[in-house]
């Protein structure tokens, strides 16, 4: 690693279904100002911008160009990354490259998406191969509802168990000012919504949600001095392994994410991540992702998911308390979303997370998912590499 | 703020000959061609590489996560992968930021094919959606609005643009890859059909089908390779005001942002005097004169005596574009990395007959946005 980086500072937007007071690069300087004011840091003091967010949404092309005024960017470097779902978290990575690579010395990383101005569904379908994968895997839906149902042939998981997914991260959102759901919900509830993709039901997955947010690297030697407690990137490790939905097996687990996972706790010296790291914000879009990816995360073995939740050892208090901020089935700025994941880690090491905060975390775990089963994930730490 | 850089280098460039349709190609396959083909270039095998950013966008491509199909056709099964959405010149910036910040070596591939869609729809998308849309702004009517305050600004008459248009043409000549290889006078360029005044036909660059991808390593990879290697000396990029009516169309201040940047990173005070080839985004004839402004070869609004003068002709003291320009063959995206790899080849003596003898400094150049509201300047050296 050449040069260690921190996140210093961190700022979102108050989520919402509609910011109809708002167009995109008025949300996106929110969180901006926002990031800036939470370190104390003018737009003058910052070296370089990486924005993402996945454009066919809101039809801008050229969103890095096009935010200038609203990102801080005018007469600095700016770039765009953008990878899917995964963009928040690749944005991130980004931002560590360019300080880690020492060409600048104060980043900042947005992640932004106006859901309100999409047509979601109809952008997300364009994302198949339109000859080999489209006719069947149709939207962010269906290749999902795969998944769950393979799951839960293979270890005899049931529909409750996920459900149990969505009610925790339901319930940890309302602790969690920015998140965009806060109403809790019941397993009884998840049940008797209504189902979109046998067995995925409307309670069980994420929104759409209109948010940004932003956050602050910076290298070692710059971050101290902006704050007492920088979050050090320890780790960051990406696997976008597929291209085609058909290449998928779906008896295999989260390949992308037991890799990615793998690399970046060998890069840290993780053996035992359940019982080594103290919070986990994961991309979880919907309930049943939080029984199974848990198992490819190394925090149980594989078919032990529902157990694990069930014991609460991922509710807050427990032994590696999931998604403090309500997570993704609470808030889904997609072009955001990942980007969350990283900044609510971040929140959670530099102890500013308010009711939400994990008691002495020393070490935090973010990752992200989207694309075609992809998976980034990221290690953040109280201690500088 | 910006440290000594390491020593980095350019080890392996692919392009593929820039045509308006690859009928029998989706750009799944340019891209699988292109990371063959680097890795041939470069010696090094797909085991070498421990990294990949690829460079598309969603709307050229008609498919969000324009970034999924190509991602196993550039060799990143199993690796770590990112991909930047612009022009191929900030794809390859990242890429070596990577190497930088720990990677061994990063291989960087750029996609597009004009072909497949209607880049005015496309380029009107980078205008707001509210207030600009409507009017039919793209890239060849906006291009034209810069055109005409360049000219007003500085009295530049139409005659002077087209004398590029004969240059990069006529440089084409000795550009296998070129798709309009072409012997003009500025007769033909000024008689050619008027798309949106001043700009002409002969004045715009095609819309061409094209793949690119190079590979950046560290010092160690770049011994490893069996290509001379070419160094990164200098690299920076910098972006202006979104709205046009916003900017001095006549004034590149973000490209003199970022040209100053990458000329104090390389150590250079006087780039007159310190390039013996430039690769620049020439996507309309008005263009190159306005971007050596922008570069510090000459004062405002002298731009177009450079040529007047013979200076960046094949035969002048400063050869501009010998691989013929974005005038010759323009893929979106890939343009600007494109330029990155004819300048490699430039430094490793390997241009053939678009050779300019002895070169051992080159300039590349790539834009993003409208009217280059955004620059990315590449100083690249055949020495360490």
């Amino acid at each position: 690693m050449a040069r260690s980086v921190a996140i210093v500072g961190v700022g979102q937007t108050d989520h919402k279904s509609h910011r109809p007071d708002v167009n995109g690069r008025e949300m996106i300087y929110e969180a901006v100002k926002k990031a800036l004011d939470d370190c104390e840091l003018s737009i003058k003091q910052i070296d370089a911008v990486v924005i993402g967010n996945m454009d066919h949404f809101e039809s801008i092309n050229y969103v890095d160009t096009w935010s200038v005024e609203g990102s801080g960017a005018f007469m600095k470097p700016i770039m765009k990354i953008t990878t899917g779902g995964t963009t928040g978290a690749s944005v991130a990575i980004a931002a560590y490259y360019h300080v880690a690579s020492g060409l600048f010395d104060k980043v900042l990383a947005i992640g932004w998406e106006k859901n309100s101005e999409s047509d979601t569904t109809g952008a997300i379908i364009t994302c198949s191969d339109p000859i080999w994968d489209r006719f069947s895997y149709s939207g962010a839906i269906p290749s999902l509802a795969t998944e769950a149902s393979a799951y839960m042939k293979q270890y005899g998981a049931t529909q409750a168990d996920a459900a149990r997914v969505a009610v925790r991260d339901r319930n940890h959102a309302l602790n969690n000012p920015h998140a965009h759901l806060r109403t809790p919900i019941t397993v009884e509830d998840v049940m008797a919504s209504p189902m979109l993709a046998y067995p995925i039901k409307l309670l069980d997955v994420c929104p759409r949600s209109d948010g940004a947010v932003a956050a602050i690297f910076a290298g070692d030697g710059v971050a101290q001095k902006i704050t007492s407690k920088p979050a050090w990137v320890e780790a960051c490790s990406v696997r976008h392994t597929y291209t085609w939905f058909g290449d998928v097996d779906y008896n295999e687990g989260l390949v992308s994410l037991q890799r990615a996972s793998r690399e970046a706790y060998e890069i840290v010296g993780i053996k035992s991540p359940a019982d080594e790291l103290d919070v986990a914000e994961l991309y979880l879009p919907y309930s049943y992702a939080g029984l199974k990816w848990i198992e490819d995360l190394g925090f149980c073995v594989p078919g032990e998911g529902p157990k694990f939740i069930h014991d609460g050892h991922t509710d807050m208090g427990g032994k590696i308390p999931v998604n403090p901020s309500g997570g993704v089935i609470s808030t889904n700025c997609i072009g955001a979303t990942a980007l969350l994941r990283v900044a609510e880690a971040a929140i959670q090491v530099m102890g500013k997370a308010g009711q939400r905060q994990v008691p002495d975390v020393r070490r935090a775990l973010a990752t992200g998912f989207g694309g075609c089963f992809w998976s980034d994930v990221l290690i953040l730490g109280a201690k500088r590499p | 703020m910006e440290a000594a850089m390491d020593n980095i280098a350019i080890v392996g460039v692919a392009q593929t000959k820039y045509e308006r349709r690859k009928r029998d190609k989706t750009y799944y396959d340019l891209v699988y061609e292109m990371t063959r083909a680097v890795l041939d270039d470069s010696g090094l095998t797909l085991e070498d590489i421990d990294n990949v950013v690829t460079v598309s966008n969603d709307f050229l491509d008609g498919r969000t996560i324009s970034s999924m199909a190509v991602g196993e056709a550039a060799g990143a099964h199993d690796k770590n992968i990112s991909t930047v959405e612009g022009d191929g010149a900030f794809g390859a910036f990242y890429g070596a930021m990577r190497v930088l910040g720990g990677f061994k070596t990063t291989l960087v591939v750029a996609h597009s094919k004009g072909s497949e869609g209607d880049l005015k729809h496309v380029t009107n998308g980078m205008f707001d959606p509210v207030y600009q849309r409507l009017l039919g702004l793209e890239a060849i009517s906006s291009s034209a609005i810069q055109a005409n305050v360049y000219m007003d600004r500085y009295g530049i008459s139409e005659e002077a643009f087209a004398l590029v248009s004969v240059k990069n043409h006529g440089n084409a000549m000795n550009n296998p890859y070129a798709q309009m290889p072409m012997s003009l006078s500025v007769e033909d360029v000024m008689k050619s059909r008027r798309i949106a005044d001043p700009i002409k036909l002969l004045d715009c660059s095609p819309v061409s089908d094209g793949a690119a991808a190079v590979i950046i390593a560290n010092e160690k990879y770049a011994r490893k390779a069996k290509t001379k290697p070419v160094w990164i000396r200098g690299i920076a990029h910098c972006a202006e005001e979104y709205f046009i009516g916003d900017r001095d169309l006549a004034v590149p201040k973000s490209l003199r942002n970022a040209s100053k940047r990458a000329y104090t990173m390389a150590g250079i005070t006087d780039p007159f005097n310190s390039f013996d080839v430039v690769e620049l985004y020439d996507a309309f004839s008005y263009m190159e004169p306005l971007w050596l402004e922008g570069l510090g070869f000459c004062d405002p609004g002298q731009g177009p005596k450079l040529l007047e003068n013979g200076i960046t002709l094949m035969s002048g003291k400063l050869p501009v574009n010998p691989s013929g320009g974005l005038l010759s063959g323009h893929a979106l995206l890939v343009a600007g990395l494109a330029r990155i790899v004819e300048s490699t080849l430039q430094l490793r003596g390997e241009a053939g007959a678009r050779q300019v003898e002895g070169a051992k400094t080159a300039l590349a150049h790539g834009i993003n946005g409208p009217c280059g509201q955004s620059h990315c300047v590449w100083v690249l050296s055949a020495e360490e």
